[in-house]
């Protein structure tokens, strides 16, 4: 026992550094798995005022395109909106009788204030919290197309996992054919993310819009993802190797909106029963 | 020695600020990155202990990881960095050993010691980062050259630093 101790006590330096190394180690692994409720990250309030002050004079040099871009969004609502008007006025108003399936989506607008694309697993930190209703799971988007998924939420901040995560995976659907898979960033190009398990007999085309598809419940249907800049299919392969250019620039992320869908955990737990857990 | 530990206080948060607000920020061709807090590691008093060595640098490291939404990874490399430290420093000591109370610094040791010195720790901390970060092997080459361009990057800063501070001594 004593020899144990001395034995021990020796090479303390060692054991300390293989217990911080395993500690460590096993803090990465946590930290990847999907929506843990971390607060070591930068929705933790402390790092989320210092990143925001930062941001706040970074802000001023790109003013002009955040205006730009409101501007844009602006015209293209009130473009929707009217649109929207003439349709229910044509059908009188009984396309949706239900109006839980037409408030199925909740948006909440939200400032980035902390954003990188640079890594591998990239993370978004936005101004909005569980103050104001948001959770883990919901989805993000903005005006130019999807963006993440709500990773962990403190009081007045949330950090989202970026579609430029390697281990994020949404359900995507090509528009013109129909067909689904998965996209799924290759962690190099910002500007592009891969369209994986499309079945080698659907015939593409370069500049096909994709889209998400609503399987997973976390994004609406049809949010656009980007458009197939280009494809290949290896031989022997099951599967087309495409590359989609993202429609939305991460570089230059400064709003966001949460979704919030309200009928998620009714469909969630229907499906619950059938097929089990939902990942 | 107070006076010294609430300088190293100071540098530790001087640090930290700079890497997580203005660093963080500095990214050349979206492959090269600066990582200059491992100097705050590699510039502590050559007599530190390993233990206080390796629990300053997991709670640097942890600091880090925080800004960065990345727990474990720059805590993983930097305690390994300083656990790996005081053991390069032994093998390679200079002739007449090192001054007791001196960082091991460009000023102290000259410019090729200090090259011997740091390029292998911070590579080793380079490469646990950005292959852990990677968590594998399958993007091996671009991962080997973010690696290396950082090393670069992180390298020129760090030199850049102390040969403003060898010129102040003067």
């Amino acid at each position: 026992m004593e020899r144990l101790l001395k034995f021990l006590f020796e090479y303390r330096a060692f054991f300390t550094f293989l217990f911080l190394e395993l500690f460590s180690a096993w803090l990465v692994v946590e930290n990847n798995q999907y929506q843990s409720t971390a607060y070591f990250n930068t929705s933790n309030q402390i790092a989320a005022t210092i990143i925001s002050t930062s941001q706040t004079i970074r802000e001023y040099f790109s003013l002009k395109d955040i205006n730009s871009d409101l501007a844009v969004e602006n015209s293209r609502l009130r473009k929707k909106l009217s649109q929207q008007d003439q349709i229910l006025l044509a059908r009188e108003l009984s396309l949706f009788g239900d109006s839980t399936i037409i408030n199925r989506f909740d948006f909440t607008s939200a400032k980035v204030v902390n954003n990188s694309t640079r890594y591998y697993k990239n993370f978004i930190t936005i101004n909005r919290g569980k103050k104001d209703g948001i959770h883990a799971g919901m989805a993000a988007i903005s005006q130019w197309g999807a963006v993440g998924k709500v990773k962990s939420v403190s009081e007045h901040y949330a950090v989202l996992i970026s579609l430029l995560n390697i281990d994020e995976q949404v359900s995507s659907v090509i528009k013109r054919t129909g067909h689904f898979g998965t996209v799924q960033w290759d962690g190099t190009e910002p500007r592009f993310i891969d369209l994986k398990y499309i079945p080698r007999h659907v015939e593409l085309k370069l500049g096909d819009t994709v889209v998400t598809s609503g399987y997973n419940s976390v994004f609406p249907e049809g949010i656009v993802i980007g458009t197939i800049s280009s494809f290949k299919l290896n031989e022997e392969a099951q599967f087309h190797s495409i590359k989609v250019a993202l429609s939305q620039d991460f570089g230059k992320l400064s709003f966001v909106e949460i979704v919030r869908s309200n009928l998620k955990i009714e469909k969630d737990s229907l499906e619950q029963k059938i097929i089990g857990d939902p990942k | 020695m107070i006076r010294g530990g609430i300088l190293q206080i100071v540098l530790f948060f001087v640090y930290l600020i700079l890497q997580v607000v203005l660093l963080k920020n500095l990214v050349l061709f979206n492959i090269s990155f600066c990582f200059l807090y491992v100097a705050f590691i590699l510039l502590l008093p050559v007599e530190m202990g390993n233990l206080l060595l390796m629990l300053i640098a997991f709670l640097l490291g942890i600091s880090v990881d925080i800004f960065y939404n990345s727990l474990g990874l720059h805590t993983m490399a930097l305690v390994l960095l300083a656990y790996l430290r005081n053991h390069w420093l032994a093998t390679i000591t200079p002739q007449g050993g090192y001054d007791i109370g001196t960082p091991p610094t460009l000023a102290a040791n000259g410019l090729q010691w200090f090259l011997v010195y740091t390029l292998p720790l911070v590579f080793v901390h380079h490469l646990v980062l950005f292959f852990v970060e990677a968590s594998g092997f399958t993007l091996f080459w671009y991962t080997m050259l973010k690696a290396i361009s950082s090393l670069l990057f992180t390298m020129a800063v760090m030199l850049l630093l102390q040969y403003l501070s060898l010129d102040r001594r003067r």
